[in-house]
């Protein structure tokens, strides 16, 4: 086993992990097969699984879904790639209107245990219609179950829960962590769906991130270090379900809180997050809840314009330096 | 895709289309039994009922196996009854009770009877036309020789999804029948006012390399011929087919829209080509006595009656409800 595997390939070996187990699981999607996907992330599916496993599409966004959708309800667990997750735009009425309602409207007549796998996020410089961080579009609607990866296990682990999952996971994989590199999953890692992971542990302040916001939040971790204040980092890992526990519990530690989301300020999950803090562990902070989120514009091409509205961890030491003098 | 191009094939005996104008009795008196339920204020919200419209789906289940799919739209009754829903059931689930198909969850719009194959109504307007295309995937990759069949109305056509339907069934040659009840009337509009073609869906299956067929949506046995043909090919692996059949409301588009954009004379016309009355004359043409057809209808008379006794005796929806089954572990939580 390798000493380390990029995110990008820890996702085609989570999918393959899953298609190997159980051969119900399909693949569809725009250019993942011969190709191996725009990003790289099915490289290896086609060969391994043959053309009926892994399909190729035309640019038919409601197509792949809505068959996926259709394959899921009778008897296939299909993974299907909406290849940036901007284009989830093109189909959401699936995601708003027909998977996540279908069982709930028909008295749960049917299950759909479908995957729909997205790169999200921006710092690429693809513009604003290829790096928007859209996770709060699925956390705005009940009925999607919601992951988000930060390292290559956690790809595998989380990929091998959605999989597995009768409900169905919208699979935020971040552009920006695709070269990233990091241990492999281990053999037969399989994730609990709704368990933060607590990635650094502090005492003066909790840090709650997601997908790309906790290498960030690690980096201003660091340098907190070295002026004698102790972060505490929890890695989300999922929205839906939302491990609210772990972060009341960790509060009780550090009594001061400060979210660091990529999608906007405007509408972001850590609205809902820090709601819940202010209502349950309202006595538990000596300190205001801060969020550090994207900024609420079109996200802008030019590194010196993207910079200024994707979360940094400049941003976030300077938010927690505040705050621990509050 | 004209007239010319419609085959009629009697294959259907006087017993099994006596049969089949009982269930178009027993959709017609359960659609006319929702407008009256709607009307009293036993029904709430909305209804787009489909008496007119009977033969289409009576005709096209009889030529379907038990195990093949259907998805409908919110105009949906008929299917939901020509796939074994009970009027019961059905009547039940517009008037709020638990005993509804959908435990009160769904209400008329979205009637569904997934045990016998009826995976939903859709009130989103195309939208099941790629999940049908998705169950066909399915079918193929279980290899289960089931046909998905998407019902769906003339304003369909000019959504989007409907084309993403029609290319990615054609070129996976999948067992996917798409099924247009061309009512003539986009909602309140006629369709012929915003759409360049005069078959809306069977003239725009050629751009995707299918079969287009137009066929009278109002003849219970052609529809029943047509889509067994269809399904047959579908089966065999020779792809979907696009039929379009032509019909006509009796009721507006929803709730108490009285229609009133219709011409006069075309509704009149209309009324003449009842798709009962028109089973009616075939029964007869096959030696089926008039007492006969009268026993049919009375029967259904007899089963609706019953049904609407039945539902309104029924227990409320249990608010209970209101959390389950969001989540396939029966639940809705959200959050630790």
């Amino acid at each position: 086993m390798a000493d380390v595997i990029t995110y990008r390939d820890a996702v085609a070996d989570g999918i393959a992990r899953e298609m190997r187990r159980d051969p119900s699981v399909v693949c569809i999607g725009e250019d993942i097969g011969a190709a191996g996907g725009v990003f790289k992330t099915t490289v290896g599916l086609l060969d391994e699984f043959g053309p009926e496993r892994v399909r190729d599409t035309p640019i038919s966004e409601q197509a792949i879904v809505g068959a996926a959708m259709g394959a899921a309800m009778t008897g296939v667990r299909p993974i299907a790639e909406i290849m940036f997750s901007d284009f989830l735009a093109c189909c959401w009425d699936y995601l708003a209107n027909e998977i996540p309602k279908v069982r709930y409207m028909t008295g749960g007549q049917v299950t759909v245990p479908l995957v729909i796998r997205t790169a999200n996020g921006g710092g690429l410089g693809f513009g604003a219609q290829h790096s928007q961080a859209v996770e709060n579009w699925a956390f705005a609607v009940p009925g999607l179950k919601i992951a988000a990866p930060s390292t290559p296990a956690d790809v595998v682990g989380l990929m091998a829960a959605a999989v597995r999952s009768d409900d169905p996971v919208v699979f935020f994989e971040h552009k920006g962590l695709f070269a990233s590199k990091g241990e492999p999953a281990p053999p037969d890692h399989v994730l609990e769906f709704g368990q933060a992971g607590i990635v650094r542990e502090g005492t003066d302040v909790t840090v709650v991130a997601l997908a790309s916001t906790v290498a960030t939040a690690l980096a201003a971790a660091d340098r907190l270090a070295e002026k004698d204040i102790s972060a505490e980092v929890i890695d989300l890992r999922c929205l839906i379900p939302l491990d609210v526990r772990t972060v009341l519990t960790s509060l009780e530690r550090t009594s001061r809180l400060v979210v660091v989301e990529e999608n906007p300020y405007q509408g972001g999950w850590g609205g809902t997050l820090v709601s819940i803090v202010a209502d349950e562990g309202f006595d538990l902070l000596d300190a205001p809840v801060k969020r550090i989120a994207g900024a609420c514009v079109p996200l802008p091409f030019a590194d010196a314009l993207e910079d200024r509205v994707i979360p940094t961890a400049d941003a976030i030491v300077d938010q927690i330096r505040t705050l621990v003098a509050y | 895709m004209t007239e010319a191009s419609v085959r009629r094939v009697e294959s259907l005996g006087a017993s099994e289309l006596l049969a089949l104008y009982e269930q178009m009795c027993l959709i017609r008196r359960t659609e006319q039994a929702a407008h009256d339920l709607f009307m009293s204020g036993m029904v709430k919200g909305t209804t787009h009922l489909a008496a007119g419209h009977e033969a289409i789906a009576v005709g096209a289940s009889a030529a379907l196996r038990p195990d093949d799919y259907v998805f409908a739209t919110y105009r949906g009754h008929h299917h939901a009854i020509a796939r074994g829903a009970t009027p019961e059931e059905c009547l039940a689930e517009l008037m709020s009770k638990a005993t509804g198909l959908c435990r009160g969850k769904g209400g008329s719009m979205h009637l569904t009877k997934a045990s016998t194959g009826m995976l939903g109504s859709y009130a989103i307007v195309g939208s099941h036309l790629p999940m049908a295309t998705g169950a066909a995937w399915s079918a193929r990759l279980r290899k289960t020789e089931q046909v998905a069949v998407a019902f769906f109305g003339d304003g369909a056509t000019n959504i989007g999804a409907f084309h993403e339907a029609l290319n990615l069934a054609a070129v996976w040659r999948l067992p996917v029948l798409f099924v247009c009840e061309n009512n003539f009337y986009m909602e309140y509009t006629p369709i012929a006012e915003v759409t360049a073609v005069p078959n809306p869906a069977a003239d725009r299956a050629a751009a995707h390399g299918l079969p287009g067929i137009v066929i009278d949506g109002n003849d219970v046995a052609e529809v029943h011929d047509t889509v067994a043909r269809a399904a047959a090919q579908a089966r065999s692996g020779d792809g979907p087919t696009v039929i379009e059949a032509r019909t006509y409301r009796h009721f507006g588009h929803s709730r108490t829209d009285p229609a009133k954009y219709r011409p006069a004379d075309e509704v009149e016309r209309w009324m003449a080509r009842d798709p009962l009355s028109v089973a009616r004359q075939r029964l007869e043409s096959l030696g089926v006595s008039a007492d006969e057809l009268q026993q049919a209808d009375a029967h259904a008379a007899g089963v609706v009656e019953a049904a609407v006794d039945a539902a309104k005796n029924a227990p409320e929806a249990d608010p209970a409800e209101a959390f389950t089954d969001v989540w396939a572990d029966g639940g809705s939580t959200w959050r630790t």
